[in-house]
């Protein structure tokens, strides 16, 4: 059963339509993930789930039931800002416990020392539960304020871009720890980012968004290996996947509504032996630690690729290229000639 | 433009030491990271070299001269923030020349001065536009205008690509890194985002609990880490450390992990005793079958171009680096082959690293 669903759910501010008939439903247990940049509508997704805000259209169901109407403490919903709200006056433990001391809940003392502990540890802020909340790092903040959803066991979390304030070592952990938390206790969550690691790596399917509307929907490899459209295929991939002018690459079998080509970095390789194929000149050689990328330049075109460590290349330097799987996309920027593939909307 | 350089300056609040003695110097015309994880001492640091904080030991020397208790409004230094504090009410004249008409310049050398940064910015065709309607990129041209309109001697940025998505972070390191050189800047910038660091820095210090681990090159931070804690920072996922039997000797050439003979760079330094670490990067993994270093893969990251897979082997947890059409099985033996000129050998108990060949100039392509 779907423990979440928007059903053709549109809102919009004033002139600006922030979400635009949008249909997604998430499963009990699964791990869904929106991907898109800023103001793609994301945010807005979330609240609407939430109930911070009423859609214009459409409605929310969480449960089975519908919801639209009720207001946010009536859906058993949790809620992870961006921003950790932290009360500035109480400890990390009082601070953990206080979704749980709600009037509402009535959870006795003992559970809710049992949960805060559980959680602590879960995230390993066990020791700091005597401090005052002002009295920790940005990280440990963070983290308490995944706690705080954590304690509770609603229906659904729905995390706004939890990690995006903390360290690239400190993400890097807690998204394992939070997948592996969802796994183990079977938890619903939908994820926002716009941090394509944090998409294939925790999401047991991506959701693209793009300016209020929900692209294509998937596992993290089908959006990778089979994006529907130039736009999703960009939104993946690093170094970003190269967009030629058909033309460029001189490739009979694409299909003639075809005017963008689509190459990811490992489909290309490059050699400085006279190859037959497209040559391209060598711009310049990126270091960036764990990758090197070449910049080349394809007719007026640039192009990126990873390099091979052990191939020494220079500025300058002519280069022939031969690629494989090439993905086509039409006029529009929709994908074609891939036989049998349909993008889900 | 200037030369910053820092002198064992030290700051404590109360009984906490936030910066324990840092040393640097920051070249005229250089661009400078500082990078480390929240907590480090970076912010602190900074501020002091702001003089928003004044250091409780140690000197800060602008151009050679003691600025140590010069206080900010005197040092001619921009502070950058987050990118994004714009003034919605204004539009983008009125915001880049805003820090002029503060100070009270005459209106024609606003005008002039404004008109030149946003000729700098290539943003002059949006001059009398209103921030509100700006794209999330020409809004932060307009505040680097706003940093950049009073010429300082050297800019100070606090994570000002903090609040931006990572695509847009990345083109945003360009324009910042080719702005820097196209005015002549000399910049001191934190973050903890080591991408950041990594495309933008000309060098790096990496900070830890309020000390300099180590200061170099992006190439030589992540080439050649002088302290696990490097290391351990830099690299996503960050460099492995496998546990070797016997202490290790000068001219070692080989040394020996879980009873497999590994090749690794000449040692430099005879060790009698102690606990011993190879690093390695995930892209230096591969697996071979005939490999007699064996382990077991307990996971599986697919990343698209490549994917990241997690090894349990006898000494220690490895993360590999693999392309994503490589097929992984969970629960498979692999054999692993560790690029040879590529290891670090650690002491364990110090967290150093030992001397070795890789510090002879290893350069990659």
């Amino acid at each position: 059963m779907a423990e979440v669903a928007l059903i053709e759910a549109s809102k919009s501010y004033g002139p600006v339509e922030a979400v635009r008939g949008l249909s997604l439903s998430v499963s009990d247990g699964e791990f869904v993930v929106l991907l898109g940049p800023t103001g793609a509508g994301k945010t807005t997704t979330l609240r609407l789930i939430a109930g911070l805000e009423r859609p214009d259209q459409g409605n929310v169901a969480i449960q089975g039931r519908i919801v639209t109407q009720q207001v946010p403490a009536e859906r058993d919903v949790a809620f992870v800002f961006q921003q950790y709200s932290l009360y500035p006056h109480l400890t990390v433990y009082d601070n953990l416990a206080f979704p749980l001391r709600s009037p509402a809940r009535r959870v006795d003392e003992a559970t809710i020392r049992r949960r805060v502990q559980q959680v602590s540890e879960l995230l390993h802020i066990e020791q700091k539960l005597a401090n005052r909340a002002t009295a920790l790092s940005g990280g440990e903040m963070q983290r308490v304020a995944i706690g705080r959803a954590l304690v509770r066991e609603p229906a659904v979390y729905l995390m706004d871009e939890p990690l995006s304030s903390l360290d690239a070592k400190l993400r890097a952990e807690l998204r394992l720890e939070l997948k592996r938390i969802q796994r183990e206790f079977g938890t619903t969550i939908l994820y926002v980012t716009h941090d394509q690691v944090e998409a294939m790596t925790m999401a047991d399917r991506i959701g693209v968004m793009n300016e209020g509307a929900l692209i294509q929907v998937g596992t993290p490899r089908q959006i990778y290996e089979q994006p529907n459209s130039a736009y999703v295929a960009g939104r993946l991939g690093m170094p970003a996947i190269n967009l030629i002018p058909a033309g460029l690459l001189g490739i009979d079998a694409a299909p003639s509504q075809a005017r963008t080509v689509g190459l990811r970095t490992e489909h290309i390789r490059i050699s400085l032996a006279d190859r037959p194929g497209p040559r391209a000149e060598v711009q310049w050689v990126e270091h960036l630690g764990d990758q090197n990328h070449v910049h080349l330049k394809l007719a007026a075109h640039s192009l990126v690729t990873l390099a091979d460590p052990a191939q020494q290349l220079h500025a300058g330097d002519q280069v022939s290229i031969e690629f494989a799987e090439p993905l086509y996309f039409d006029e529009a920027g929709k994908r074609v000639g891939a036989d049998g593939f349909r993008g889900q909307p | 433009m200037a030369q910053i350089r820092l002198e064992n300056v030290a700051k404590t609040f109360g009984s906490f030491s936030a910066v324990k003695g840092v040393t640097f110097t920051v070249d005229h015309g250089s661009f400078f990271v500082i990078l480390g994880p929240s907590g480090c001492g970076k912010t602190t640091t900074l501020r002091m070299t702001a003089g928003l904080e004044l250091p409780t030991s140690g000197r800060i020397l602008l151009d050679g001269e003691d600025v140590s208790a010069t206080p900010a409004s005197a040092r001619d230094i921009a502070f950058v923030f987050q990118l994004f504090a714009l003034y919605p009410h204004m539009n983008v004249r009125q915001n880049i020349g805003f820090p002029l008409k503060c100070q009270n310049y005459p209106r024609a050398q606003i005008k002039s001065s404004v008109e030149e940064t946003a000729r700098l910015l290539r943003i002059d065709h949006l001059l009398e536009r209103r921030v509100g309607g700006l794209s999330g990129g020409d809004r932060q041209r307009v505040a680097l205008g706003r940093a950049i309109v009073r010429r300082p001697k050297a800019f100070l940025m606090d994570e000002p690509l903090g609040a931006l998505d990572s695509e847009f972070r990345r083109l945003m390191c360009g324009e910042l890194r080719e702005l820097h050189d196209r005015i002549d800047a000399t910049t001191v910038y934190i973050t903890h985002d080591q991408l950041e660091a990594m495309a933008m820095a000309d060098r790096i210090a990496v900070m830890n609990q309020g000390r300099i681990e180590q200061l170099g090159t992006p190439q030589e931070i992540y080439d050649r880490p002088r302290t696990m804690f490097v290391a351990d920072f830099i690299g996503a996922p960050p460099m492995s450390f496998l546990g070797v039997q016997a202490a290790p000797r000068r001219g070692d050439r080989s040394i020996r992990i879980d009873g497999a003979q590994i090749e690794m760079p000449e040692v430099f330094e005879d060790r009698a005793e102690g606990r011993f670490a190879v690093g390695v990067r995930p892209e230096n993994v591969s697996f071979a079958d005939a490999s007699p270093l064996r382990g077991r893969v307990i996971g599986a990251e697919y990343l698209g171009t490549t994917q990241i897979v997690t090894i349990d082997t006898a000494s220690g947890r490895l993360k590999a680096r693999l392309p994503s059409a490589e097929v992984v099985r969970v629960g498979e033996a692999v054999g692993l082959a560790l690029r040879p000129d590529r290891l670090s050998l650690f002491d364990e108990i110090s967290g150093q690293v030992l001397q070795s060949a890789l510090d002879d100039g290893a350069r990659r392509g």
